[in-house]
């Protein structure tokens, strides 16, 4: 068993009258990538801003290391990287001048082969408010992971980031891991959470409304397979065809689509409806529910 | 480089690149100079006297009152101290290194001021270059101080500017630097008192000068010193790194405590 790098037990956290995080409990283990996912105001922030010993918890407790981040945040410093959600670097200051600046706060050579892999070499001199938004927090992942820390937060690591440089980003998340690095990621963007975590959690008005795998997490909604059929002829174009397994159905772009819950004997039996019709199949698709939508169902109902 | 060295060279740095620090640090104030030597020479030949003094307090209070809080404010606002302290930059080097950087533009500014006058404008150079020297560094010192505990309860840059202006437009008016302290109405004279730069041109003229001081320098002296190091005290222990500048140790009320020696001043001297 993986010793649990981060804990979270009874964690909550209250600004005035609102509580923003109510009680929630996790652990993250030795390189693993944990999502951290919900809808704005769900308390991902919090968690993780407590989580990096910029905000004390309310109740319960947070170890990161063995570390209380509230009490020994000087520890701290050199075994987490954070990128925060507001990149947060001084506009007049320059690329290669934030990498010496950051590094040697934490005792360390400045990282250029960083700036480099994320595609900052050619940006050396601008000045941070030059940078494109992009760039900024490709920089200031580049300043996070400089000391080579055990424990990465990232949160929104990909906001603002085209396709590649998001693919770039995944490949380093991914090289991170295989180095042994743990990685909270906080996200709204389910396909990423889906492709890079190895476990997540939702978070929905500060309580944690559903944990696990993103296989299981899917596995568990209501468990609705997407079925697509296309045809030659019409013989799906009647609305009152009754299908094993079908609860909803829908026509888009000539495609009849079936959500089941047995999707093995939905497709089975359209196939055999076709055939009986004398009609041809042309297309026919198959989709597994999605982590965004389990999240949207879950944060939908109001929970799990 | 080591972590001092690397924050101290990029804020100096910045206080060139930074076009508003640039202004507040060099052209401001050497342009005032330029302009008060031409004309103050002209319509108070006396100015010339208290010349370099003068201008090197203004040059001081351009740059660290004027100057100095606004970017700490608007970096605090940014949520640049949140990344600081993630990565460990201390409290004490967030404040101390803007003030020791804008110190040393001073130096520059006051260096130009010292070596130019006498060339220009027939102004006294300093007789005690030693205490020139020292008394510059209090008066910049003290200032700073002022300058941070600004930036520090100010909840936003344009309560910033509010701060500032009062304490560098009576500076500028009643702090003995465009007319002697002596000329003075006795009840501007005491709320004179309350200000850095009255005691700053009082040391330069008796200590430094080896002009007639409006008061007992050696006063000054010790007000200059405590009030700064009230002050930089002080903005160490209300420093917030939360950038909607809300949690901190005590009230901001608490800054005035720093104005204690200079309210000493008035009713000693």
């Amino acid at each position: 068993m993986k010793d649990s790098v981060i804990m979270v037990k009874d964690f909550r956290k209250v600004y005035g009258d609102v509580v923003a995080v109510d009680g929630i409990s996790f652990e993250v283990q030795h390189g693993e990538i944990f999502g951290l996912l919900g809808p704005n105001g769900a308390g991902k922030t919090s968690t993780l801003e407590s989580l990096e010993g910029l905000r004390a918890p309310d109740g319960g407790s947070l170890r990161v290391m063995d570390i209380d981040p509230a009490r020994e945040s000087r520890k701290l410093r050199n075994l987490i990287g954070v990128q925060l959600q507001t990149s947060g670097l001084p506009d007049s200051m320059r690329v290669d001048e934030a990498m010496r600046f950051f590094a040697a706060y934490h005792g360390v050579a400045p990282a250029y082969h960083l700036l480099e892999r994320l595609g900052l070499s050619e940006k050396m001199s601008a000045q941070y408010h030059m940078l494109s938004t992009g760039l900024q927090r490709r920089l200031s992942l580049a300043v996070a992971l400089a000391h080579k820390p055990p424990v990465v937060l990232l949160d929104e690591p990909t906001a603002g980031l085209d396709v590649p440089s998001r693919n770039e980003l995944h490949d380093l998340m991914h090289e991170l891991q295989a180095a042994g690095t743990t990685i909270i990621l906080a996200t709204h963007d389910m396909a990423e959470a889906e492709k890079m975590a190895d476990r997540v959690a939702i978070l929905l008005r500060g309580r944690i409304a559903a944990a696990g795998t993103p296989r299981e997490l899917t596995a568990t909604g209501a468990g609705l397979t997407k079925v697509s059929a296309r045809t030659e002829g019409t013989s799906l174009s009647e609305p009152s065809l009754n299908f094993p397994g079908v609860s909803q159905q829908a026509f888009k772009d000539e495609y009849a689509i079936y959500y089941s819950t047995d999707p093995g004997s939905t497709v089975s039996a359209i196939i055999a409806h076709i055939q009986a019709q004398g009609d041809t199949l042309i297309d026919l698709r198959v989709e597994r529910p999605s982590l965004e939508e389990r999240f949207l169902e879950i944060t939908g109902a109001g929970g799990a | 480089m080591n972590a001092f060295a690397s924050h101290f060279s990029f804020e100096f740095r910045t206080g060139i690149r930074d076009k508003t620090l640039l202004l507040m640090n060099y052209l401001f104030p050497l342009g005032l100079y330029g302009l008060l030597g031409f004309l103050m020479a002209e319509l108070n030949p006396d100015f010339v006297e208290t010349m370099i003094p003068a201008m090197i307090i203004v040059a001081i209070l351009s740059g660290t009152i004027l100057s100095l809080p606004n970017p700490l404010v608007a970096a605090r606002e940014a949520g640049i101290f949140r990344s600081y302290k993630i990565n460990g930059v201390p409290a004490i080097s967030i404040l101390t290194m803007p003030a020791l950087t804008t110190i040393l533009h001073m130096v520059v500014v006051a260096v130009i001021i010292t070596a130019t006058a006498p060339l220009f404008f027939g102004a006294p150079a300093p007789v005690n270059w030693l205490g020139f020297i020292l008394f510059f560094l209090l008066a910049a010192f003290a200032h700073a101080g002022l300058g941070m505990l600004i930036s520090v309860i100010s909840s936003s840059t344009r309560a910033v500017v509010l701060w500032s202006q009062l304490i560098f437009l009576p500076s500028m008016l009643i702090g003995g630097l465009m007319l002697p302290y002596s000329m003075l109405p006795d009840v501007l004279g005491k709320v004179g008192l309350l200000l850095p730069a009255t005691h700053a041109m009082n040391v330069f003229q008796g200590l430094a000068q080896n002009q007639v001081a409006a008061f007992d320098p050696l006063w000054s002296v010790l007000i200059l010193l405590a009030g700064g190091i009230l002050s930089f005290a002080l903005a160490n222990y209300l420093f917030c790194w939360d950038s909607r500048n809300t949690t901190r140790r005590g009230h901001p009320a608490l800054a005035l405590v720093a104005l204690l020696p200079y309210v000493v001043g008035v009713v000693l001297l």
